[in-house]
């Protein structure tokens, strides 16, 4: 059976979100004027996005199956470090360092979920240890190997262009990967049945498990995934700036949990989607480039955007009652 | 008479130091419908736990068909035909029917590393399996399993136990949190689920669930089997003065009754 379009599209989680973006989208294309739409404004809040997006899809994807991840303000740090220490301090190939600091994203990813599984201790505070430690390491190394706690890198021409070049009006090239990290995602969430896995397991873990579905594999392989996709991100940061702080990028956290909430994901776990995480970060982005477009002080773009995230919310609140209380119309007679 | 699908064959079980159950001895065959009866704390869970491979037994035996098995995971015990069905359904409230049906089994469509889950597939077998057990106002797959009554959440988790072969279905208090109505669809469910040939083990308090579909009793109090019957062996109030300790009901209303004319008097 069909239904009508509008109640089919307003029962989803990505709902509240694509409202949301359309929201500030207007608000301050209005307010700050219609540069905010031209090519160059575009842009540049698509390429924040970017960098956002493509650390918010797998953190939400944790909160979906009712873990959380702020490690990543560290391994991102991480990522960008190792590629500029092996690659740059060190004078290796790039994709040594490459490789290197996606691995130490892997092995992150790896003690997270070990040590999630086997002390049974709430992925927030496993998470926020490691965050510590890591930034400790990264730091305490550095200065020991280099004795500075900023690295420089020159990376080579292609490579460059793989993760560091502007195309068009100021478009970054690390937009279209994070489309094509999306796209992979939803592939991953929504078509294959391992979406299905990870919405059982933040629904209800132990039904999961009875289920035979294999939670802990599962909940290592997402704590793995968000470390990768961290250190990634860190990775074509290093090449684009070509030059690295050993300092953990605390506000990426509240970043990407703003932009996962904004999306519809439920923080207790078992609700959500990756195109509502993907309209969520571009929200996020757009509140804060478009404080610049307007006559108000940048510093009200906070105030902006926790009004934002409560109203977000709220909204997400009732979708999502909406969707449980829907049933078909004809039925309600019979 | 035909041997027993499941039986449990003088199993303890103590953690540590505690024992919880002792020396039970019980059998249910197909299409039949065992009730355990039991006050809060008589180890109906545990006993539960036991049969659905989530605990070992300390010693004894669980058998099925005649032979001696064991579960060694909940998995292990599934994977035999046993299905538990817990209070509340053990169904995923933000779920659509289709998907929480599949969940762990997945129907895909595709090829290889591209296969997907095959959405149409799911709901259209989800839902006429929960509609042959009698739920029709369940017509659309894609609805979300919270939207759903306590009775229809408790006959999908039931449908999709026999959907999935089960030979034993364990039902954990179906109807503890259900208004009337709600509970009769159960206990409509409970004996379709019989009809169709399967073991039932139905465990609940409320002595008047269990008598309009049970075909076999067993009264635990604190831990053991403290009576074994079967239909019509035993009236209603003599199985709830089972469940209350042995004590009389009779006589426990009149205490109350004689305590709180004593307190009355005092309050006023």
């Amino acid at each position: 059976m069909t239904t009508p379009f509008p109640g089919n599209l307003l029962r989803r989680p990505e709902a509240g979100a694509l409202i949301g973006l359309i929201g500030v989208t207007v608000f301050f294309a209005i307010v700050g004027g219609i540069e905010f739409l031209y090519p160059s404004s575009v842009g540049s809040w698509l390429s924040r996005s970017a960098t956002l997006g493509i650390v918010a899809i797998p953190v939400g994807l944790l909160m979906i199956a009712g873990e959380l991840d702020i490690s990543v303000g560290a391994t991102i740090t991480a990522g960008a470090l190792i590629t500029a220490l092996v690659s740059g301090y060190y004078e290796q190939p790039i994709i040594l360092g490459m490789l290197a600091a996606l691995a130490f994203g892997a092995i992150v990813g790896l003690v997270n979920g070990y040590l999630v599984l086997k002390t049974g201790v709430p992925s927030f505070i496993v998470t926020l240890g490691t965050l510590f430690a890591v930034s400790g390491i990264l730091l305490g190394a550095t200065v020991v190997l280099t004795g500075t706690t900023s690295i420089a890198i020159k990376a080579p021409e292609m490579v460059k262009t793989m993760f560091g070049m502007y195309f068009g009006a100021g478009f970054q090239v690390l937009i279209l990967w994070w489309i094509a990290i999306t796209a992979a995602f939803y592939f991953f969430m929504h078509l294959s049945p391992f979406g299905n896995w990870i919405f059982a397991m933040g629904g209800d873990k132990e039904s999961a498990r009875n289920a035979g579905i294999p939670t802990a594999r599962m909940t290592i392989l997402l704590f793995v995934l968000s470390s990768v996709c961290a250190s990634f991100v860190g990775m074509s940061q290093a090449i684009l700036f070509q030059s690295v702080q050993a300092t953990p990028q605390l506000t990426l956290i509240f970043n990407t949990i703003i932009a996962v909430v904004v999306g519809g994901v439920l923080l207790t776990g078992g609700f959500g989607s990756v195109i509502g995480i993907f309209f969520g970060t571009i929200t996020f982005a757009v509140v804060t480039q478009g404080i610049y477009y307007t006559s108000f002080d940048q510093t009200w773009s906070n105030l902006v955007i926790g009004v934002l995230l409560l109203g977000a919310v709220l909204m997400n609140n009732t979708f999502r009652k909406m969707a449980l209380s829907y049933a078909p119309k004809k039925e309600a007679k019979a | 008479m035909s041997v027993p699908i499941l039986a449990l064959r003088g199993v303890n079980k103590s953690f540590g130091p505690i024992d919880v159950l002792h020396d039970i001895t019980l059998e249910v065959r197909a299409g039949e419908v065992l009730c355990l009866l039991g006050d809060n704390g008589a180890g109906k869970s545990t006993l539960i736990r036991i049969l659905s491979g989530v605990h070992q037994p300390s010693s004894g035996s669980i058998e099925m068909d005649g032979a001696a098995v064991s579960f060694p995971s909940p998995r292990a015990a599934a994977d035999k035909g046993i299905a538990t069905v817990h209070q509340f359904g053990g169904t995923f409230p933000l779920m659509s029917i289709g998907r929480c049906f599949f969940v762990g089994v997945e129907p895909t469509k595709g090829w290889g590393p591209f296969r997907v889950y095959d959405r149409r597939k799911a709901n259209a077998i989800a839902v006429k399996a929960v509609r042959d057990f009698g739920i029709t106002r369940i017509d659309d797959g894609d609805r979300l399993v919270g939207g759903l009554s306590g009775g229809e959440r408790q006959s999908l988790a039931i449908a999709r136990a026999v959907h999935f072969g089960a030979r034993v279905l364990i039902l954990d208090e179906p109807t503890a949190a259900l208004g009337v109505k709600q509970a009769t669809h159960v206990l409509r469910i409970v004996n379709e689920a019989k009809r169709r040939g399967l073991a039932v083990v139905f465990i609940t308090h409320q002595v008047m669930h269990a008598m309009a579909v049970g075909d076999h009793f067993a009264v635990l109090i604190r831990g053991a089997v403290a009576a074994d019957f079967r239909k019509g062996e035993k009236s209603r109030e003599e199985i709830t003065d089972l469940m209350a300790g042995g004590a009389s009901m009779a006589s426990l209303e009149a205490e109350i009754e004689s305590h709180m004319a004593s307190h009355g008097e005092a309050a006023e």
